[in-house]
Parts: structure tokens; sequence; C-alpha cells
């Protein structure tokens, strides 16, 4: 057994290192790095980039135009990103809806959809949740009822991430109320313009606009906009769900955050004595290291597995929990570090394009993104439908 | 980076995973337990044929040369069954130690009679007073007309009743850290023997004036071979904890599948599943940091220390969650005597007390907890 990574490993951590030096714009770097919210510009910006440098579709096989990266080089490849500050790719399009229409799509929709992907022509955001809907989502009732060529759509959808921007929708539906919940569900495409649909902002409690309501009334779909079968669409939303899900942690994400904490906590005073000194909170710093060392080496755990042929399946489970819990962790001690300047909330600044001083943007962020962050817990199956998953499928309960 | 067993230490895994499950039933280790002598058993002479008892050291030393993840193996598969026999304090510490700091006459007088299983040895280091602080000692050694005078105590000295001999750590005049061989029976060094809280034959050794032959002195400044040592001890407890804690949780579960209440097994229910999720995970990653500190053993001392360090803390908290889990999750049947899960919770409740404690390892990072 060892930890290191090889030689060609270490080349290629260089070359990402000096291509986000080089490439990543200083403006979207501040943006990251201050936890302001990217415009839409910014990520296409940087997503256009990466996609010059081959480097978007970074889950995807050559024959589709990936880089052909194997998990190692994807976890490194994250891991750099996230010291770099730069812009975590909008997942829905590249490594949602991609994999599934490489999977279950005829020829015909992957080359029409793959490449419009790859080039940043389509946004794509996703229409799973439903609000009678969450962690049951095999429940849905959005209804598409066939008619002629086309499917007609009525339903809600919710929790849908930066659906303000997209044009287009991946959704599940149910086209067979009659069968059993999961066999009566398909997948389709839907084009955000087609007449019918109507996005509406949900405000989150840091403030923020990130999630939609998407309503769907009498929408016109192409039956050849569905993908696979008539009732398949369950398979599809399962796959996606398992799908390569090694990066589920966050690892770079929580190093990130654990190395600005320490940063930070080692500048802020506390009785004229770094805060890192107070033994209570270096404490909980401590175990935050300690915690963060077991889920990197977990992490690489899983990723050696799919590296020598094994599907990461429940195992995406624990990282998923544990994952979470630290940067949730990490999120509030970063929050606490601020001590009473942590109050001060400044939307506009975050959220929109209105400046600020420069000693004030670099707390701005702090107390918004613990309350993001506990979304962490809930999204892509809650921590509680993932200890059910763990429970079921590695321990037979 | 690589996570996979070479084909040698699968077999070494199958082969102790087999005789672990054919010789250390719970009614083979109990009776193995109330056995009058506890000395070298025939399992230890299996062991010795096997060649585990030369697995942990260099070739150069008369030994296989296995390394940390060898090791990992072994304390692994005999955690797992929880096996009485003193592998890590009865051969691995004390051996570690002499193959680091003996000269060839000392190698042969008693590195080798251990490696091939005709004596076992101890290490004394501990001082109640000093806690887990390896320097903080109070027994000394004075050199008087070519020989040694030791005076002074060493707790909590496991295998202290079966060992030929007993490697003991002694302030001397230098302010430096020796270490002594103290033969078993020596005059002036007197056993107080007793059982660990885990089953584990102990005592305390206490040495008053006791006079040593030159060739007795392993080393006048043994601190660096001392850390080693212990380093490959805290990493080898680690890899038997998670020996423990894997046969710990997977009792639980089979409880759990097999118990019914109000109808049904105790496993549908889903407070009981988090539970029991919540041990398994503890249990994954704790398996990580003692990954993490059996492939840290070559590195430089520091990093050494600190992966270590980290690794037997966290493990220790690990431990006490899974032991407190499992006694709760099998109710009042898990404390009693009778019940087998019983001695694993007292195996890793007392594991943090051995080799340093949680808070003793989170002081060792938390001493160096790198700014960035």
């Amino acid at each position: 057994m060892n930890l290191t990574f090889s030689p060609e490993e270490q080349a290629f951590r260089a070359e990402v290192r000096q291509f986000l030096t080089d490439t990543l714009p200083d403006d979207i770097r501040e943006r990251v790095r201050l936890g302001r919210h990217l415009r839409a510009d910014d990520h296409l910006r940087w997503q256009t980039l990466l996609s010059e440098q081959g480097w978007l579709g970074a889950n995807w096989p050559v024959e589709h135009g990936g880089p052909g990266w194997g998990p190692v080089q994807r976890h490194i490849f994250d891991e750099e990103c996230a010291a770099a500050h730069a812009p975590t790719v909008v997942p829905f399009g590249v490594n949602m809806v991609a994999p599934v229409i490489m999977k279950f799509g005829t020829p015909e929709q992957q080359a029409y959809y793959l490449p419009r992907i790859l080039d940043n022509r389509d946004w794509w955001c996703q229409g799973y949740s439903e609000p009678g809907a969450g962690s049951d989502l095999a429940s849905l009732t959005t209804r598409a009822v066939r008619d002629g060529d086309h499917y007609v759509v009525n339903g809600q959808k919710t929790w849908t991430t930066l659906g303000q921007h997209a044009n287009m929708l991946f959704c599940l539906v149910r086209t067979d109320p009659a069968a059993k919940k999961q066999a009566g569900i398909s997948f389709l495409l839907i084009d955000m313009q087609t007449p019918g649909i109507t996005v509406r902002p949900i405000i989150t409690f840091d403030g923020a606009h990130e999630v939609n309501e998407v309503f769907l009334d009498n929408v016109r779909v192409p039956v050849e906009n569905r993908v696979g079968e008539e009732g398949q669409g369950w398979t599809c939303a399962k796959f996606l769900l398992t799908h390569e899900r090694t990066g589920i942690a966050g690892l770079g994400h929580a190093k990130q955050a654990l190395r600005h904490l320490k940063s930070l906590a080692g500048r802020v005073e506390h009785r004229g004595k770094p805060l890192l000194e107070l033994p209570s909170f270096r404490q909980r710093v401590v175990k935050a290291e300690l915690e963060l060392m077991a889920l990197e080496v977990t992490n690489l755990r899983v990723i050696a597995a799919a590296r020598d042929g094994g599907a990461p399946g429940a195992e995406s489970s624990l990282l998923k929990v544990r994952g979470s819990e630290l940067r949730q962790e990490l999120s509030e001690l970063t929050r606490r570090a601020l001590g009473p300047a942590a109050v001060a909330f400044f939307p506009d600044f975050l959220y929109r394009d209105e400046p600020l001083d420069a000693a004030y943007a670099e707390r701005a962020a702090a107390s918004a993104q613990y309350f993001n962050r506990r979304k962490l817990s809930i999204y892509g199956g809650a921590n509680e439908i993932q200890k059910g998953i763990v429970a079921k499928t590695i321990l037979g309960m | 980076m690589d996570f996979a067993l070479t084909d040698e230490q699968r077999m070494l895994e199958e082969t102790l995973t087999r005789l672990v499950a054919d010789r250390v039933s719970p009614e083979q280790r109990r009776a193995r337990l109330q056995a009058p002598s506890p000395g070298a058993s025939s399992l230890w002479q299996t062991f010795a044929e096997l060649g585990l008892l030369h697995m942990p050291f260099s070739e150069e030393a008369g030994g296989l040369g296995g390394d940390g993840t060898d090791l990992m193996i072994i304390l692994q598969a005999l955690g797992r069954g929880l096996v009485p026999e003193p592998y890590l304090f009865g051969l691995v510490l004390p051996g570690t130690l002499l193959a680091l700091t003996g000269d060839d006459a000392q190698r042969a007088r008693w590195l080798a009679p251990l490696l091939e299983g005709e004596h076992q040895l101890a290490l004394g280091w501990q001082e109640i007073a000093a806690r887990y602080d390896a320097q903080a000692i109070t027994t000394q050694a004075r050199q008087k007309e070519g020989q040694w005078h030791l005076s002074g105590r060493k707790d909590l000295v496991v295998n202290l009743g079966a060992a030929a001999a007993t490697l003991v750590t002694a302030k001397l005049e230098s302010g430096k850290l020796g270490l002594f061989v103290v033969p078993a029976g020596t005059h002036g060094a007197r056993s107080f023997t007793y059982q660990t809280m885990d089953e584990q034959p102990a005592g305390d050794l206490t040495l008053e004036d006791v006079l040593l032959a030159q060739e007795h002195c392993l080393s006048e400044d043994v601190e660096s071979a001392l850390d080693e040592a212990l380093a490959i001890g805290r990493a080898a407890l680690c890899a038997q904890a998670i020996g423990a804690m894997e046969s710990a949780c997977d009792q639980t579960l089979a409880y759990l599948k097999e118990r019914k209440q109000f109808g049904v097994p105790l496993a549908t229910f889903q407070a009981l599943q988090h539970r029991m999720v919540d041990m398994h995970l503890h249990l994954e990653q704790s398996r990580s940091m003692a990954i993490l500190a059996a492939t840290s053993l070559t590195l430089a001392n520091d990093e050494r220390d600190y992966r270590v360090a980290a690794a037997k803390a966290y493990c220790g908290e690990s431990a006490r969650f899974i032991a407190e889990q499992a006694i709760q999750l099998h109710g009042a049947m898990g404390m009693t005597d009778e019940c087998h899960v019983a001695a694993y919770a007292r195996h890793l409740i007392m594991f943090d007390h051995y080799l340093g404690d949680s808070d003793y390892h989170l002081e060792h990072v938390s001493d160096r907890l790198s700014a960035a």
C-alpha cells in the first residue's frame, strides 16, 4: 500500500496548476475567493476557457470530446480548481444530463446535444424535485400525456438550481399513472423557451437567488426529446445519481475551507493573541483537520477502487455524509472566527454587483456561506436518505 | 497510490483469518484466558512456524523485513478475534527496540530467541506519574564501578509475568534516556502482576537498586529509537483496534437482524439502522486513519509522528463510539460477561489507554498544526 501519487500524476497536477495560474481570469478568481455569486457571463467565460483547453467534459470519454481522464486525474483537477478559487463547473449539463444521454440517448440525441454542452451553447437545469416529491422522488406527479408526436406536460418542479440562466431542462415526468410508481416515469429534455414554462425565484435564508420553481402549463415537448424508453426514466435518474460520484465528498472545497479557516483564525485576535491559540477553538480546528485527513484517505480508497474497475456505489453515500458534515463544520468555524464582524450582511455585494470596501469584502461571505452550506446535507439525497442506502445496500438491513 | 495488497499479503491475511477462526473461538479464547500459566501457548508456536514472529523485523536484524502494511494485516486479524497472545507488547515493541539498539551479542542473547518463539519479552516505558510521556520519568540509572544501578518503578508493563526479560527506560546522569534489559528474577526487581480490564496480563516492576552488568545496557540515548518503536506500536495498535471494531460491528449487525421485538427484527427500525450506519462510518474513517499510520512509518520522523498521533487520536474516539453503540444496540445482553461483544467493548474502550490516549495525541497534533 502507498498513498503517494505517481510521477505522472504529480506532473498532471503541475500542469493543471499552471493552466489555472495562466488562464483563470483574475476578476473571476477574486469573486470566488470572496464568496460572491458569479454572473451568468462569469460562468460562461470560465467554461469557455475550459472548453478550449478540452477540459470541460472532465468525466467524458475521448470519443465524445472529453479528455479521457480517470478518477485520479479528475480528483486532482477538482482539488486544484478549488485551491485556485476557480468556479465549480455548472454540473447539470456536463456532469448530469450528458452521461445520461451518452448511456441512454439515441445517436441523434448524442450528436445534437453533446457538442452543444461541450461548447456551452446550452445551459441545462434539473427538473427532479417537486413540492410533494423530495426524498420520495418517485412519488412525483408532473404529468406528461401523449398527444400525437408530442407530450403535453403539466406540473411543478422545484429547487431548480440556476434555472434562471438555463435554456434547457431535463425533467422527470409521469407518463403512466397506472404503473407502479417508479415504472411510470420518463425522462424528457425540454426547451425552456417552449410556451407554458414559468420560472419563479426562491430566495433562500442566506438572501440568495440560487434555486427556482419551474411551472409547466400545457408544455408541448416533442416525443423525440424523450431519453430512453417510456417508463425508463427512473433508471436514467438512478444512473445519474450514482454515476461517477467519487468527487461527492467535496474534498478540494473542504481543504480550501480549512486553509482559509486556519489563515483567518491565525490573523483574528482574541485577547491579544491569535484566535487559533484559544484552546476551545483550536481543539475544533484540530478535530476538523483529523476528519479531513480521514476523509481524504477514504476518498482516495474509493477513487483507487473506481480506477481499478470497481463501481463506486454506496461508498459514495459515506463520502457524501462525512464530506457534507465536515464542510458544514468548517463553515460554522469560519463564521465563529469572525466574532461580532460575522453579523454584518452585504447582500448587494455578495449577490449583485455593488462594490464594497475591501475590509468588509474579505469577511462578507462567512455567515451567508454558513447558511448556504446547510444545503450540503439536504441536496442530492439528504444524509438520512444516504444512511438508508448504506443500511440497505452495504449492511443488508 | 495503491490500496491493494500484494499476493503475499493476501495470503498472509487469509492464513491469519483462517487461523484465528479455527483456533480462537469465543470458547477457546475464554479457556486460554483462564489457563494458569500465560507463557508461550501452542498458538504462539504456530505463529513461530508461520514466520509471524520474524515478520515485523528487518532482515538485517534476522527478521523478514515486513512493512507497516504487513504489520497492519497481522494486527487487524488478531484484533478481529481478540487474540490474547501478546504479539504487540511481548514481541513487536521490545523486539523493535532490541533491533534498533542492541549490539550483536545483545541481539543474539535476547532478540534471536524472541524471533524463534523461545521466549517473550516486555517493555517498561511508562510511569503513572508521567501519564503517557515517555521522557518525564523518574526511574534512574547510575553507573558505578562498571555496573549500572537502577532505581524506580515502571507501571503497566503488559506481559510482565511471562517475559524472560523486561526492557526498561531510565534517566541517566547525562539527562538522556537509557534503555536496559532487566531479566526476570533479577535481584532487587520486584513484580506486582495483575490482569488489565481488557484481559491482558500486566504488572508493575519495582526496581530497588538493581545491579546490571554493562552488557545489559542497550542504549544511553534511546529517545529516537523509542519514538520509532512507539510509532510502530501505535500504528499496530490502531490496526488491532480496526479488527476489533470490525468484529463489534459485525456482531451488532447480526444481532439486529436476528433479535425480534414488537414482532419484527430490530434491523427494521430506522433509528437503529442509522446508528448502525454511524458505526460503519466511524469504522471506515478509522480504517483510513490506520492505513495512513501504517504507510507513514518510513517517512521522516516529524511527519511520521504527526500522522500516527492523528490516527491514534481518531481511532481512540471511534473505538469508544463503536463500543458504546455495540453495547446499547445489544441491550442488557451486551452488558453480560457471557456476551462476546462485551469483551470487544472492554478492549475498544481500554485501547485508548495504551500508548497514549486521544487527549495526548490531539495535543501532539495541535502543537504542530500547520498554518496552511
